[in-house]
């Protein structure tokens, strides 16, 4: 493969990434479910999004030559949306925790107690 | 390279991915899960460029290893204040497995899909020969400011709503206050020598990926982002103070590049070429006016979303670290 583009992608690419890509969903998709505190939850959020953007972009390399520019553009589109979502998730969080003292829901238990400043 | 070697380094890469993945989920303690989503989010970017997408790992190595990982550290900081960064232990017992089949059938629904899914078209042809009359050369940006250029406009109003809905969750009585946290600097300290060092060439690299996206990886989202990190940086460091959400020059550069995009596509569409449609002589100038005026709103928009609601000194200065208060 010397003297190639080296930014085309290899042969196997595709399968290795789309492959890596289904791993991180699921395991996104088990953080969203199994963690408590809101901000790995918003971490979870983010794991999921890449994977599926992993996954979309092997889509796009499939079949060899240069990568299809459309679902690029819609990856890079998706990266800036998740910030914006990211960004309101985390206000959110961080309004939660001011008014109760804890970052996480209400029902889904409670935050061991700090020794320093645990609200009531 | 041969085959072999770049298949272990590919395999090898996505073992990395998943790992930090694994440890920004399930590791001890929150800051260190933030501390692994960036350096999950660099390895990304590192498989975005294997898999020939520069200009996706641009973004995902600014946006989201970068602003996202200091987002995320800015609200360990905010949480750290209110007594709220403790972890919480997962769950145990039978509910503990539910997260993981979910997990578990997700994956292997995504893994079939894979082997089931069609092999998509090849774009060769049709890109090949509606390139040359984008106005770019470098199809990613030609897809998002000429081909689907209406994406892009409403993603910018995504960024100005996300960022009206933070500056909604600010407390009644701080709305005049200076946006985000009052950082403390120490003088002569790391902070302060960043604040001089990193903006100056932090400008330059953001022009230059807003210049070069034309016709190489780059473009308005990534040279953006990297402004956005200037300003966040200057911020921090102390170099400038953050204005409030009334300031005029912050409400005009918010809404530069979406109006400027409008207008592009209203003026089009009175000329008679349709909504959004560029003529091919005019498609290099508009390109240009719109990234340019939307490359400052992003950035601006973007640190604003870093930076948080405004917030009064007296609630949370870094003199008073009890300062929270329900």
């Amino acid at each position: 493969m010397t003297g190639a583009d080296p930014f085309l992608p290899a042969a196997h690419a595709p399968d290795v990434y789309a492959l890596g890509g289904a791993v991180l969903v699921g395991l996104g998709v088990w953080g969203l479910l199994a963690l408590r505190h809101l901000l790995r939850r918003v971490v979870a959020f983010n794991v999921i999004g890449s994977g599926i953007f992993l996954f979309f972009g092997a889509i796009a390399a499939r079949g060899g030559g240069e990568p299809d520019p459309v679902p690029q553009a819609l990856i890079i589109t998706g990266i800036v949306v998740a910030l914006s979502a990211s960004a309101l998730a985390v206000t959110l969080v961080a309004a939660l925790a001011q008014r109760r003292g804890g970052a996480v829901l209400p029902g889904e238990g409670r935050q061991p107690p700090e020794a320093e400043t645990d609200a009531k | 390279m041969t085959g072999a070697a770049a298949l272990m380094l590919d395999l090898l890469l996505v073992v990395l991915v998943a790992f930090a993945g694994w440890a920004a989920l399930a590791g001890r303690g929150v800051f260190r899960a933030v501390v692994f989503f960036i350096a999950y989010g660099l390895l990304v970017a590192l498989g975005w460029v294997r898999l020939g997408a520069v200009n996706v790992a641009l973004a995902e190595a600014a946006i989201g290893a970068g602003l996202t990982g200091v987002l995320l550290l800015a609200t360990v900081g905010r949480l750290e204040r209110a007594g709220a960064a403790r972890d919480v232990p997962l769950m145990r017992g039978a509910a503990a497995w539910v997260p993981a089949l979910a997990g578990l059938a997700v994956t292997g629904a995504l893994v079939w899909a894979w082997f089931a899914l069609p092999l998509p078209e090849s774009p060769g042809p049709q890109l090949a020969e509606a390139l040359p009359r984008s106005g770019v050369e470098n199809p990613v940006t030609a897809v998002l400011l000429n081909f689907r250029s209406w994406d892009t406009l409403l993603e910018a109003i995504v960024l100005l709503a996300a960022l009206l809905g933070v500056w909604m969750l600010g407390r009644d009585g701080d709305w005049t206050a200076p946006l985000g946290l009052r950082q403390h600097v120490r003088e002569g300290g790391v902070m302060a020598g960043f604040g001089r060092v990193l903006p100056p060439l932090g400008l330059l690299v953001g022009v230059w990926l807003l210049w070069a996206g034309a016709d190489a990886p780059g473009g308005a989202f990534q040279g953006g982002t990297v402004l956005a990190a200037v300003i966040v940086v200057a911020l921090m460091a102390g170099v400038a103070a953050p204005p409030g959400v009334d300031a005029l020059p912050l409400r005009v550069a918010l809404v530069l590049g979406p109006g400027v995009f409008l207008g592009a596509g209203l003026v089009l569409a009175a000329l008679g070429a349709g909504f959004l449609t560029l003529p091919e002589a005019q498609a290099k100038a508009v390109i240009v006016a719109v990234e340019t005026a939307l490359t400052l709103s992003i950035a601006v928009t973007l640190a604003g979303l870093v930076l948080g609601p405004p917030t009064a000194p007296n609630g949370a200065a870094a003199r008073t670290p009890d300062g929270a208060r329900p």
